[in-house]
């Protein structure tokens, strides 16, 4: 199991727990306000954009080439940001803070 | 070949040039043809402007036929994200369940009553009917206002040599102010009377806008849908094998339609008005000039998609843009992709196989461009599972 925090534009907490899917699948079947995943986890939407606390970075990894190149054009884009319908839920990421981008 | 396949004319150029310059009337256009360059395009809307003079950044360009703006569509930011912050809200309905529910039955009804037995021609029996009854929900409609829509035939926003024809389009223009008009005298809860009371950026919405928003539901998801509900119809029935994998394997619906939207992209390309002078791929363009963003070749880059002339059902990574990019993607999204998806959950329940019988190819011409974008008569035998 992991636990993994959500912050929302109107800085509310929402911990969710879960042992396998997306990160963005778990945000969406718990209405996590500003995950929207539109395109159902393909990587063509970028509407599950999410700010990764920065000493967590290690625990998500890195964005591909096409999650960067999708990032790159979004308007609140910085050096933690991820799709995170790119991000597999493992034990790895129990504790994982994320900040929705909005 | 089968007869689903919908080759890719842009491959070559867009590899070797990944532009091309294409007629239009007396005002050419440059297409962008490779996936970076389009999202950098469509991104940069400064450069890159959506509104010009009204029906410029179509293409076949539109503004000998009309003078109403379309809204959200040819609006530039940041005007554009007032009128979108309005819209947004409506346009995600689809995703509540009663009209879920709403759109299983319509999609239900007509695929079992084409069951029967009769050979079916898809696009004036089936997409045309299920686009049209469909639209009643997005718009909070009467149902039964579906019959006029239908009556108009899939042609009724072109005319029989594909360019554009004034006298039809009336026909939508004369309808909407008939029934801004009644929306005026009588508001009810559809998206008329909605739209007529809503205000953007502190303003009341003009009856003007309220039609440039409404075209835009009317002629933008009209074409596309038929499109994209026909191919699906005839890719299922070419590869029965993977109407079988639908249905085996539920999970990966979502990926596929996707994948649909990837590789038929129902809407070829759409321009832009270049503001000041720049390159576009080491290319110059001119101020005021057109560009257009071809969602077709970009959806087809081999540098990104790995065989992109093949329909991968369950493809994982699919950045395409068949839906748009960034500012203007597709405000109807989310209705076109409950449609998809109620249709291929019907399919898989209801019908074992679809006998492809008779097909007729829609091309659409850029020059020396051919796309096969869809179907002008395509004829199945749905057979009952
Ligand atoms: C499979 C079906 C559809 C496809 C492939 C499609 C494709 C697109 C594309 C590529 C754009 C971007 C245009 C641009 O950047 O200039 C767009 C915009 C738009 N579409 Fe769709 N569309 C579909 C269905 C619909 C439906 C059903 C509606 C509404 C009934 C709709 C309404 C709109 C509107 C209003 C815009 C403009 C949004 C804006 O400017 O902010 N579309 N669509
Ligand atoms: S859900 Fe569409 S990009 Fe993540």
């Amino acid at each position: 199991m992991a636990k993994i925090t959500f912050i929302t534009t109107d800085d509310e907490n929402i911990t969710l727990e879960a042992d396998s899917g997306s990160v963005m699948a778990l945000a969406v079947e718990n209405g996590v306000q500003g995950i929207d995943g539109d395109c159902g986890g393909v990587c063509s939407c970028a509407t599950c954009h999410v700010h990764v606390k920065p000493e967590h970075m290690s625990k998500t990894g890195d964005a591909s080439e096409i999650e960067q190149d999708m990032l790159e054009l979004d308007d609140n884009v910085n050096e933690f940001s991820r799709l995170c319908c790119q991000i597999e839920i493992t034990e790895d990421l129990d504790g994982l803070e994320l900040t929705v981008a909005g | 070949m089968k007869k689903s396949t919908m080759a890719d004319p842009f491959a070559q150029v867009r590899k070797e040039k990944g532009f091309a310059t294409v007629s239009d009337q007396d005002d050419p256009v440059t297409m962008m043809l490779r996936l970076k360059d389009v999202r950098k395009c469509a991104h940069n809307a400064k450069t890159f402007s959506s509104e010009d003079i009204p029906g410029r950044i179509v293409v076949p360009s539109e503004v000998n036929i009309r003078t109403t703006r379309q809204i959200p569509f040819e609006v530039d930011p940041p005007k554009h994200k007032g009128f979108r912050g309005l819209l947004d809200p409506w346009f995600k309905r689809p995703l509540e369940n009663e009209y879920k529910q709403k759109l299983h039955s319509i999609v239900d009804k007509l695929v079992t009553e084409n069951l029967a037995g009769n050979s079916v021609e898809v696009i004036n029996e089936f997409s045309l009917v299920l686009q049209s009854r469909a639209l009643t929900l997005l718009l909070n409609t009467p149902f039964e206002d579906s019959i006029q829509w239908i009556s108009w035939g899939t042609h009724v926003f072109r005319s029989e040599g594909d360019a554009l024809d004034g006298d039809k389009a009336q026909v939508l223009y004369d309808y909407l102010d008939e029934k801004l008009d009644q929306a005026l005298a009588n508001p009810t809860d559809d998206l008329f009377s909605v739209l007529l009371g809503a205000e953007v950026d502190g303003k009341k919405m003009s009856k003007e806008e309220a039609k440039g928003v409404l075209i835009l539901t009317f002629a933008g998801g009209r074409d596309t849908v038929i499109n994209a509900v026909s191919n699906s119809i005839a890719y299922l029935a070419d590869h029965p094998e993977s109407l079988k994998r639908l249905r085996d394997e539920p999970e990966i619906r979502g990926k596929a339609i996707e994948e649909f939207i990837r590789y038929f992209s129902p809407l070829t390309h759409m321009g832009r008005v270049v503001k000041e002078d720049t390159q576009v791929c080491e290319h110059a363009a001119k101020a005021d000039s057109r560009i257009s963003l071809c969602w077709a070749s970009a959806n087809r880059d081999e540098t990104v998609f790995e065989n992109p002339n093949e329909i991968v059902l369950d493809r994982k990574m699919n950045p395409h843009v068949g839906f748009g990019f960034s500012h203007h993607n597709c405000l109807g999204a989310t209705h076109a992709r409950q449609i998809l998806s109620t249709l291929i959950d019907v399919l898989c329940d209801k019908v074992g196989s679809i006998d492809l019988l008779e097909t007729e190819d829609n091309i659409e011409e850029w020059d020396d461009f051919h796309r096969k974008v869809g179907y002008e008569k395509l004829v199945v035998k749905f057979n009952p599972k």
